[in-house]
């Protein structure tokens, strides 16, 4: 177990090295960044070349990389050109927000998608199966951040003519006296889980009819066990491991994927923070962003592939050889 | 899947098969429509079968295979009435809903936000313009977009997956670290991040969309490839080819592609959905093509300032999106059938 932790571990050096090479290359050298901070204040040649003296961008490139690097780990993600607020400042207060709308899409994911998946599997061919594979198909394909609106359109405009006002959920998700937390969450929550939810539902489908075709259900079967026991005692043990695994490498990717759905919902997070950047021109911060999220997705990421080790027991002997 | 049932299947369509040569050209043709099985035995289509029809290539057969797919049919259908439309816009939309992009000051009080009639099928949005004639121009967009992006990705992914795949070791080693450190990133973030740093006045063009989404795409296609060639590198043709004195060029390019291409062709149809989202996306977020070009991502962008009054802004273009990327998927799914090509969700 601990050498595949170690091994795990080694594999992710080059992996920090390329990527902290790639976001040094964009943000230095790529995309001018006296251009980018000071736009066309940087115009003027002399003024120019003093900038870029004082920034240490007419060092050779292997010290920048070395001084990027240094920065990075003392937290030093430059300043907003808006408003000169340290970067790192900024994502510590929207992080939370991030995270809080992760988790709950997260939860959402395994209920429903997990839920789906084991009714379509259950009830192979039925109406319900046909459903749950048509709704995923539709689901995938569909932009985010147009189901976002969608469901606010629906949800919160449409219900509350329809209701005069009694029922509807909010489509923003600043905070109001109005409705708790909770409800800011909802449909935001629902929004960002849409994709990963058909494709857990999918997994867990496809995971779970093979499980069930396995020599030892029938066995299960055949001791006189109730369909309940057989498929929650032994083939779910076996069909959920490639289910979590998704489910756990997802949680990376709503850290990050969340920009659509936040900036659709005005969700006060990294993503709409970055999406305001954009607009804004403040790369610094469109920078800084995508480095902490890149950071919590790669760290996520591994957790998980550690975790599966504990979860099965097969990889452990199994990845020596990979 | 058992085996016996496949071995029915193939039974199953050698007799189609048969059939189908028995009707001749003229039953193939409207094979599009309906299963030539029905279609019963015209008297003078006795002909003799075209090699077409007889194809025992493997393409052939995926053709022959893919028309009896109905979803997939209709998806095919479905992307070329688009491309239709959107090729042959110039010719008839200004025509018939006015220019799409043109704001007439004088007018636009009165013809903005009009519900749907028979002159603006769509309505029209907040400056009078037709929403139908801008969805159709956004097509021209998010078409040319996903093909060329995915054109393109291809390129990257089949040199680089043939690399890594025929010489394996050390260089296989490097593109495969190097396509890891590619997966770390998020998707749309990387794209942001490569987009940002292109001047704006550069992005009104559609290049720097389909180069970076592209780019961005290659590790997946270079996977695939090279474990695609890695199971063909190992029959016993290409020792064969090697004892006989082919270089690698030709081992490569005559024996070991032709076999490992099909997974390709799948992924690719595939993944034009994918690069049509991430457009959408990016033009969404105000970072993909640049106006006054048109993009459905835009469109949505824009509507949804009317959300609370309009919300059929909103509710077209994304329509447009889902059936367009629901089409390739469909599309992607029946070729991967048609081509019996076993791939990992």
């Amino acid at each position: 177990m601990l050498r595949f932790i170690t091994r795990r571990l080694i594999q992710f050096i080059p992996v920090f090295f390329g990527v902290t090479l790639i976001l040094f290359l964009m943000t230095t050298v790529l995309g001018d960044p006296i251009r980018l901070r000071f736009g066309e204040r940087a115009a003027n040649p002399e003024v120019y070349q003093q900038l870029r003296h004082d920034q240490g961008f007419d060092q050779p490139w292997y010290k920048q990389y070395a001084d990027y690097i240094v920065k990075l780990a003392h937290g030093d993600l430059g300043v907003s050109v808006r408003t000169g607020r340290p970067v790192s400042d900024i994502l510590k207060e929207t992080y939370p927000y991030t995270m809080r709308l992760a988790f709950a899409a997260i939860i959402v994911e395994i209920f429903v998608g997990v839920g789906a998946g084991i009714i379509s599997a259950v009830k192979k061919y039925s109406i319900w199966d046909v459903l749950v594979t048509l709704s995923t198909s539709i689901l995938v394909a569909m932009p985010v951040f147009w189901l976002g609106m969608l469901l606010q359109i629906f949800f919160g405009i449409l219900m509350k003519k329809w209701t005069n006002g009694a029922f509807y959920l909010p489509i923003s998700g600043a905070e109001s006296a109005q409705f708790g937390p909770i409800a800011h969450l909802i449909l935001p929550a629902i929004t960002l889980a849409s994709v990963s939810t058909a494709y857990a539902a999918r997994i867990m489908r496809s995971q779970l009819l093979e499980v069930l075709g396995q020599d030892y259900i029938r066995t299960a079967h055949a001791k006189g066990l109730s369909g309940g026991r057989v498929l929650y005692g032994h083939a779910m043990k076996n069909a959920m491991i490639p289910v979590v695994t998704f489910i756990g490498l997802d949680l990376g990717a709503m850290l990050a994927g969340a920009i659509l759905t936040e900036t659709v919902f005005n969700w006060p997070g990294v993503g709409y923070t970055i999406y305001l950047a954009i607009r804004a021109l403040d790369y610094p911060i469109v920078f800084g962003g995508t480095v902490v999220i890149l950071f919590a997705v790669m760290i996520v990421n591994l957790l998980v592939d550690i975790s599966y080790a504990f979860l099965d027991p097969r990889i452990r002997y199994g990845g020596a050889s990979e | 899947m058992s085996k016996m049932s496949d071995d029915k299947k193939d039974r199953d369509f050698a007799e189609e098969r048969q059939i189908e040569s028995i009707i001749g050209a003229e039953g193939a043709e409207v094979g599009h429509d309906h299963e030539p099985t029905s279609g019963g035995v015209t008297p003078g289509g006795r002909s003799v079968s075209e090699p077409a029809i007889a194809s025992r290539t493997l393409w052939g057969d995926a053709w022959y295979r893919l028309r009896k797919n109905k979803l997939a049919v209709v998806a095919l259908f479905w992307i070329a009435l688009v491309i239709f439309c959107a090729v042959t816009a110039d010719l008839w939309v200004p025509q018939l809903f006015g220019d799409p992009s043109e704001i007439n000051s004088v007018t636009a009080m009165q013809t903005k936000l009009q519900s749907p009639s028979l002159v603006h099928p769509m309505g029209t949005d907040d400056f009078g313009r037709d929403i139908f004639g801008r969805v159709i121009y956004g097509a021209r967009i998010s078409l040319s977009v996903g093909i060329l992006a995915v054109g393109f990705t291809v390129i990257i992914g089949l040199i680089l997956g043939a690399f890594s795949g025929f010489y394996g070791r050390g260089t296989d080693a490097i593109i495969m670290r190097v396509a890891d450190v590619f997966l770390a990133f998020p998707y749309i973030l990387f794209a942001i991040l490569l987009l940002a740093v292109i001047p704006q006045e550069a992005r009104t063009t559609i290049w720097p969309v389909v180069f970076t989404i592209g780019f961005l795409g290659w590790p997946s296609i270079a996977r695939v490839f090279r474990s695609s060639i890695l199971s063909v590198k190992q029959n016993d043709y290409v020792d064969a080819g090697r004892a006989l004195g082919a270089n690698d060029a030709r081992l490569m390019l005559r024996h070991i592609m032709p076999n490992a291409i099909a997974p390709i062709v799948v992924y690719a149809t595939m993944s034009v959905g994918g690069a049509i989202l991430t457009e959408a996306a990016l033009s969404f977020l105000g970072i993909g093509v640049q106006p006054p070009t048109i993009t459905w991502g835009r469109m949505i962008e824009e509507g949804r300032s009317f959300i609370t009054s309009n919300p059929m802004l909103v509710f077209w273009p994304g329509l447009a999106i889902l059936t367009t990327v629901l089409a390739f998927t469909l599309l992607g799914d029946g070729v991967r059938d048609a081509l019996d090509v076993k791939m990992k969700d």
